[in-house]
């Protein structure tokens, strides 16, 4: 009869079978170079071009740029926000002739591009000078950026709508009847039941469109309004210099992948209560 | 055999003028529009804002398999198992989804100019370089139409069962046969409505090239209106075209899903 009389000493495991190098490590190192070797130039222009009059010349207007874009899209957004709550409530509303004047409100608006709604705006409504100077509207329609923030309200709040039409249409039918159920007023019923759960489903949806936004107002540029793609074109066209696109798209995208990181955060603790 | 092609492009554009929907025989502007701004030939602008048609139109239909392709290969990239080509196709959503389309076109068009003569002048050419607006526009649009298409497909991906690769695998299929009997045809039907929001947005983006000078809709109808000093009737004009474009291709998208849904009828 045998017993154990000692244990076997713990023992290393063996090595890990060596990777076989495969096509997508291949492609993964080929590709991950290009970026590497794009950013080591990008950055490598950067700095031999780096001028400092240069910089001290176009750095205060790519700011300047920047806030006019900023205070465009901040603008639009919240005057396309409290014009989007008429349209909503006419795309559900139950009377055929409202329904339908928001459906087209909102086809033409997300059916047409951006650049074109600006154009009919911007250049269309010079032709009807006279009888805007008659109502007293001329100075607000004379003006570029008044011209950019009205076609912009009126775009995103086709958008903006739609978001808020879904949202509202996506809260279950229960949570109106449990509302009538407990005798709340219809009112209160939307304010304080409705809308909070809609908002949380249209969260994401409107950080889309504030990015969307963001991105789109670079056209504004072209009717000669210096947002920060106006200021990089002069000075592009002023010093026939690349790199002010490299500026302006480092700047773009700080912008959007900023809001995308506070939006992220933002809905993760508006929605901590359902998760599990 | 030049004169085989000639004659071939000779017939075509034949065909394409008597099918032609705004000046053809039976076009809308011949019919509705002769003796107004928008009449065909040297009388009006119809013919000009038709060409524009023709071309914002074939400018989104040729950048769509581009990008339809490359965002294909980004979206198998997004979900390979190397680490490195995550992060690669990664960095490459996250430049083209954040950079306006208007930069990343002036970006290309210039960038591209910038490129060309500098590799011409290393052959010894020096004469100034022009890049074709159409090249440079299918280009740009179809770099960003990829980078949200690798997203549409990624989820469609996300949304087949494992179970379908093991079944591929099982009955001995290789894997490239896999992809494209078993997972692409279900593929296309998961990710077919996210593709035809990308489309409409894709239509909506050709109107940017116009900046760089493509003669597109809007462009021609910018001319025609600095002549006419008519902006309005004219961008309406536009707006109408490009809405026209909407439907068509939202009709077109709509049986299209149907067709690819045809197995699950009148379950």
């Amino acid at each position: 009869m045998s017993f154990v009389e000692t244990m076997i000493p713990p023992q290393a495991p063996p090595p890990a079978p060596p990777k076989p190098y495969t096509l997508a490590r291949f492609v993964g190192s080929v590709s991950l170079g290009i970026w590497l070797a794009l950013g080591v130039g990008i950055f490598l222009t950067v700095v031999n071009g780096w001028d400092p009059a240069k910089f001290a010349k176009y750095g205060p207007s790519f700011l300047s740029g920047l806030g006019v874009t900023l205070m465009l899209v901040a603008c639009s957004v919240v005057l396309g926000a409290i014009l989007s709550l008429p349209i909503a409530l006419g795309r559900m509303s139950k009377n055929k002739i409202w329904s339908w004047l928001a459906y087209a409100y909102v086809y033409f608006f997300r059916g047409t591009p951006l650049i074109a709604q600006l154009f009919l705006i911007y250049y269309g409504l010079g032709s009807f000078r006279p009888q805007l100077e008659s109502v007293g509207l001329w100075w607000f329609f004379r003006e570029a950026w008044n011209c950019a923030l009205f076609t912009f309200t009126l775009n995103t709040a086709a958008y903006q709508a739609e978001i808020l039409r879904g949202a509202i249409e996506s809260v279950p039918r229960g949570q109106r009847e449990g509302a009538a159920a407990l005798g709340l007023p219809e009112r209160i019923a939307f304010y304080k039941i409705i809308l909070p759960q809609a908002m949380i489903v249209a969260l994401r949806p409107y950080g889309n469109e504030i990015i969307l936004m963001i991105k789109g107002s670079a056209i504004v540029a072209i009717v000669t309004v210096f947002d920060l793609m106006g200021e990089t074109r002069r000075a592009f066209s002023r010093t026939f210099d690349y790199q002010m696109y490299v500026w302006a798209a480092i700047l773009y995208l700080l912008m959007v992948e900023l809001l995308r990181n506070i939006w992220a955060w933002l809905e993760n603790r508006l929605t901590r209560h359902l998760k599990r | 055999m030049s004169g085989l092609f000639a004659g071939f492009y000779s017939i075509l554009t034949w065909i394409g003028s008597i099918v032609d929907p705004f000046c053809g025989p039976v076009g809308v502007f011949r019919w509705l529009a002769s003796g107004t701004l928008l009449a065909c030939g040297d009388a009006g602008w119809g013919d000009e804002i038709a060409y524009g048609f023709v071309v914002t139109a074939s400018l989104a239909i040729a950048t769509l398999p581009v990008g339809l392709l490359i965002g294909f290969f980004v979206a198998l990239g997004k979900q390979s198992e190397e680490r490195t080509v995550r992060l690669a196709s990664n960095i490459y959503t996250t430049i083209f989804r954040g950079l306006p389309e208007l930069l990343t076109l002036f970006i290309v068009y210039y960038g591209l100019q910038i490129l060309v003569q500098q590799l011409l002048a290393s052959f010894g050419y020096d004469g100034p370089v022009e890049i074709n607006a159409f090249f440079a526009g299918m280009i740009a649009l179809g770099v960003v139409f990829s980078a949200y298409c690798s997203e549409v497909l990624l989820s469609a991906f996300k949304a087949i069962p494992h179970g379908q690769y093991e079944a591929g695998a099982a009955l001995g299929l290789h894997r490239g046969r896999t992809m494209r009997l078993i997972i692409l045809p279900q593929l296309v039907r998961i990710a077919l409505p996210g593709l035809g929001n990308l489309w409409m947005a894709l239509l909506k983006d050709t109107a940017l090239v116009s900046v760089v000078g493509l003669p597109d809709i809007l462009r021609q109808t910018g001319i025609a209106a600095r002549v006419t000093k008519q902006a309005f009737e004219f961008f309406g004009m536009a707006c109408i075209l490009f809405l026209v474009l909407a439907m068509v291709s939202s009709i077109v998208f709509s049986n299209l899903e149907r067709w690819t849904k045809r197995a699950e009828m009148g379950r």
